[in-house]
């Protein structure tokens, strides 16, 4: 049987020796994992001095805080049920429109956009940079410019998903076709194929799946920004909400908001049941 | 043998070719089905949507002669003069613009504080409470669920107008989002390490800073770093509803129709995220570069 046997004090200076780089940090690693957090700290103050925080309104504030939400029990739809049904249908319009509209018009877009499969190096890179021109301008600034092109109403949050998205999964699309193998485009060429064939057969079914889930997510997060876009004008339920908080009907701000979170957990749990349809359960994680 | 490759006998052939036929009709059903449904829920869509196209022909006008209004008037003769005209108020759009990205900073650094917290708590192979686990990853979906401007005008209403509220927002926005990011990454972590900790006689703390944090630090940095980015952007935002920064001189702008402020203040932000963009991009390769090396 074998014993634990204690290091000896000669043995641990011997293992101190041999691994001193673990023991004994030198000065500067010292130093710069102290600068990091120190840093930090030094950019922390600076921004609570820049922005002039007024701590003392965070007593009272919170205080009002905890009156709202003792306002919201019960929640209530204060009798306006089917206007909240239909603002939310209108809500979850506006993200599939406005999702689907986004998809159809950055779908060719991202070919040119792909180093792989653009005409000229020159179309690429003017068209990476007008989507992240079109990407960095938020999807609510787009509805107050679309509220004044087209009225107030649903249709002008439709065409702000859309053109914001349109961007956003530009990007991602292109981003999908550079990451295929060009092997099977060039079977496809080899067996002679057009460009056109070798896309079709040679490269669509590799982004397919994988375009398809960032679809599927970007209408998860659409819903999302379709719940707010309401408060410019723009349709839907953020109309409701904004008032509500406005003129202080806070169990009616917790009804909304309730319906808000059941359908939101309901399409997630509809799309994610389609993206594993699609991809499979491996590809998600 | 070059005959061997096409020795498939004529009736095997057919039954293969019959086969591929019916596989081919089925996946053209299939598409078929997908297509019809995603025209209902088009036409439904459409009608809730109050789809109007030829209200947008019509006006389609108005949106391209937007963009060539709000674009400034800039002639090669005084083009200082110009640009100086056209950024009339750069200093304080400056400070706004300062004003929003440290919005973005404290909300992220608290939302990631908070997050970093709990997400230990969350992770299914570490948490040691199952209540608490449960309890935790509600309260993570709530906070991203829930609109970030909804937050933001609740606390417009309770601490008054100004960044703290627009810090508030966003920082519970983000301990949303980041808490889950984190708790996913802890979920995928290696356990070999916890459990030779564990082994040692530590502690739930010492255990997780030893055994799962150097696993996932990394990743965390770059979750954190790549949220404070898409802050910066709905810094601009939250301020329309009087939280604070550049988002509400940009809603005046657009409401009251000044024109060439409106695509001032654009390109500002534009280009702050960009520049943003590109650090963290920079930074964010470095620490995924640090992780594969080790």
């Amino acid at each position: 049987m074998t014993t634990l046997r204690m290091p000896r004090p000669d043995d641990a200076t011997a293992l101190l020796d041999r691994h001193r780089g673990l023991f004994n940090n030198e000065p500067r690693q010292r130093a710069a994992a102290l600068a990091v957090p120190l840093g930090f700290a030094a950019f922390t103050v600076f921004a609570i001095w820049w922005l002039d925080i007024p701590f003392s309104q965070i007593g009272p504030g919170l205080a009002s805080l905890a009156k709202f939400i003792a306002l919201m029990f019960p929640p209530s739809s204060g009798g306006h049920l089917n206007l909240l049904l239909t603002a939310m249908g209108e809500t979850l319009a506006i993200a599939f429109l406005g999702t689907l509209i986004a998809t159809v018009v950055a779908f060719p877009i991202s070919f040119l956009a792909a180093s792989n499969t653009t005409p000229h190096a020159v179309i690429h890179f003017a068209i990476r940079r007008a989507l992240d021109t079109i990407r960095s301008v938020d999807a609510l600034i787009w509805a107050l410019v679309f509220v004044g092109v087209v009225g107030l109403g649903p249709f002008a949050g439709i065409l702000a998903i859309a053109v914001s998205d349109t961007g956003a999964l530009g990007k991602l699309f292109s981003e999908a076709i550079e990451s295929t193998e060009a092997r099977a485009r060039e079977s496809v060429l080899a067996s002679g194929g057009t460009g056109l064939l070798a896309v079709r057969f040679g490269l669509l079914p590799q982004v397919l799946p994988i375009i398809a889930g960032q679809i599927l997510y970007y209408f998860e997060s659409n819903v999302r920004s379709a719940t707010i876009i309401g408060i410019v004008g723009a349709g839907g339920i953020g109309l409701q909400l904004s008032e509500q908080i406005r003129t202080y009907d806070f169990d009616q701000v917790a009804f909304a908001v309730i319906m808000i979170l059941i359908t939101v957990s309901i399409i997630d749990w509809i799309s994610s049941k389609l993206r594993f349809a699609i991809i499979g359960r491996r590809a998600v994680a | 043998m070059a005959s061997s490759i096409l020795s498939v006998s004529q009736a095997r052939l057919e039954v293969l070719v019959a086969d591929y036929q019916r596989e081919v009709v089925r996946r053209r059903r299939q598409s078929l089905l997908v297509l019809a449904v995603l025209a209902v829920l088009i036409v439904v869509a459409g009608r809730f949507g109050e789809v109007d196209l030829k209200n947008l022909i019509d006006n389609i006008s108005n949106f391209t002669s937007y963009f060539s209004r709000i674009l400034p008037k800039l002639s090669v003769a005084h083009f200082g003069a110009d640009v100086a005209d056209w950024y009339w108020n750069l200093t304080g759009w400056l400070k706004l613009l300062l004003d929003t990205v440290l919005i973005a900073y404290l909300g992220t650094l608290i939302g990631a504080v908070g997050a970093f917290a709990m997400a230990f708590l969350a992770a299914t192979n570490l948490a040691p409470s199952g209540t608490l686990r449960w309890s935790i990853k509600r309260a993570f979906e709530f906070c991203r669920t829930v609109p970030n401007l909804v937050f933001a005008l609740m606390f417009v209403s309770a601490f008054g107008l100004g960044p703290l509220a627009g810090i508030l927002a966003i920082a519970i926005h983000s301990f949303g989002t980041l808490g889950k990011l984190f708790t996913e990454a802890l979920e995928n972590i290696d356990m070999r390490p916890i459990e030779g900790v564990r082994s040692t006689g530590s502690r739930f703390i010492e255990a997780m800073r030893f055994g799962a944090l150097p696993q996932v630090m990394s990743t965390f940095a770059s979750y954190t770093l790549l949220r404070f980015e898409i802050n910066v952007r709905e810094g601009s935002v939250v301020g329309m509803v009087g939280a604070g920064g550049i988002g509400q001189d940009l809603f005046v702008a657009i409401r009251k129709f000044y024109y060439t402020d409106v695509s001032a203040i654009l390109l500002m932000i534009i280009v702050c995220v960009a520049v943003i963009d590109l650090v963290t991009e920079r930074i964010r390769h470095r620490l995924s570069g640090q992780d594969t090396g080790r």
